[in-house]
């Protein structure tokens, strides 16, 4: 009890996501590693490549709670079924060359369901305290880990495990969704005409690289 | 592979993605502990297992997770509609005769 309450006072990091440290780093002479460190596959068309670290979180809201959220998060919360939207400075991870920044995204999962994502160190959970509507945050940072799979052959290495249509016409830059890729559920979100970001839970994610990697050997 | 349409994605979705979740319109009893054992049986367990046009919840499971209503045909595997949760029964249905 007395170690918890004195974690609780220690002085917040600046940043909320935990970086792995640097060569033998950190007070305690501890080492984090993340859980697809190091991990990258590349062919001719494809590169698969494990995200850096993110802050996350699940929001559930009503309708008329989205406006107050939207301006507490920078971000105005997308309704429109696959839905994406960036926030204005900066740049969100992946999404290099659309023009789309903000280093914050949230994406449309369902009718009153948002994936809020922050790679810049920003502190989603706390900006949703500011607005006093009713909401429910809640922090799954650490829950999922992000694969960037890019190239000309993005799309048709995906398909090897997702079901959905990932033409450009049905599912177009910045669309986003909930689906699956082979046994396990993901957030697929385009960041480009020819990249994806794919979130999954974090004890799928040696699955997740694993079944991408497997695929880019059909797609040279 | 079967497109089933999701009423709240607004789109024609792979079926892997969906859960059946048993017949629909199904009312819950207002007193459920002044139902006899033979009402309690019939709304518990006593489903029509329809030949043909049966109306069943769906839920998106793996999407907008959300339950919804569908018609189906269980002789080909049919989807005639499907509807939000909460409307009711629609009266007309598409493709079938009366
Ligand atoms: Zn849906």
């Amino acid at each position: 009890m007395a170690k918890s309450e004195k974690a609780s006072k220690a002085p917040r990091s600046a940043s909320r996501i935990d970086r792995p440290q640097e060569g033998e780093g950190g007070a305690h002479g501890l080492r984090r590693t993340l859980t697809l460190a190091g991990r990258r596959k590349k062919t001719s068309r494809v590169t698969i490549e494990a995200a850096g670290p993110a802050s996350r979180i699940s929001l559930r809201a009503p309708a008329e709670s989205l406006a107050a959220l939207s301006r507490a998060l920078g971000v105005k919360l997308p309704e429109q079924p696959m839905g994406s939207a960036f926030g204005k400075s900066g740049d969100f991870a992946g999404t290099k060359g659309t023009g789309k920044g903000g280093g914050r995204a949230a994406l449309w999962l369902g009718p009153d369901e948002w994936l809020v994502i922050d790679t810049e160190g920003g502190d989603p959970i706390a900006d949703c305290r500011k607005a006093k509507v009713l909401h429910s945050a809640v922090d799954i940072s650490h829950r999922q880990v992000a694969i960037d799979v890019s190239g000309a052959g993005a799309a048709d290495v995906l398909s090897a495990g997702c079901p959905r249509d990932l033409s450009l016409a049905v599912f177009p830059v910045g669309a986003a969704a909930r689906t699956v890729m082979g046994k396990i559920e993901i957030v697929l979100l385009r960041t480009a005409e020819d990249a994806f970001r794919v979130e999954c839970w974090r004890s799928f994610s040696d699955y997740a690289f694993t079944f991408l990697a497997e695929a880019a050997r059909d797609v040279p | 592979m079967l497109l089933i349409r999701c009423p709240y994605c607004e789109q024609e979705l792979p079926e892997i993605e969906f859960r059946n979740a048993g017949e629909a319109h199904i009312a819950r009893p207002t007193h459920i502990a002044d139902e006899t054992d033979d009402d309690f049986e019939k709304y518990f367990f006593i489903r029509t297992n329809p030949k043909g046009i049966i109306y069943e919840r769906w839920r998106h499971v793996h999407g907008c997770a959300r339950f919804f209503n569908a018609v189906r045909d269980t002789v080909t595997d049919r989807f005639l509609l499907t509807y939000k949760a909460g409307e009711p029964k629609p009266k007309r249905l598409p493709g079938v005769g009366k």
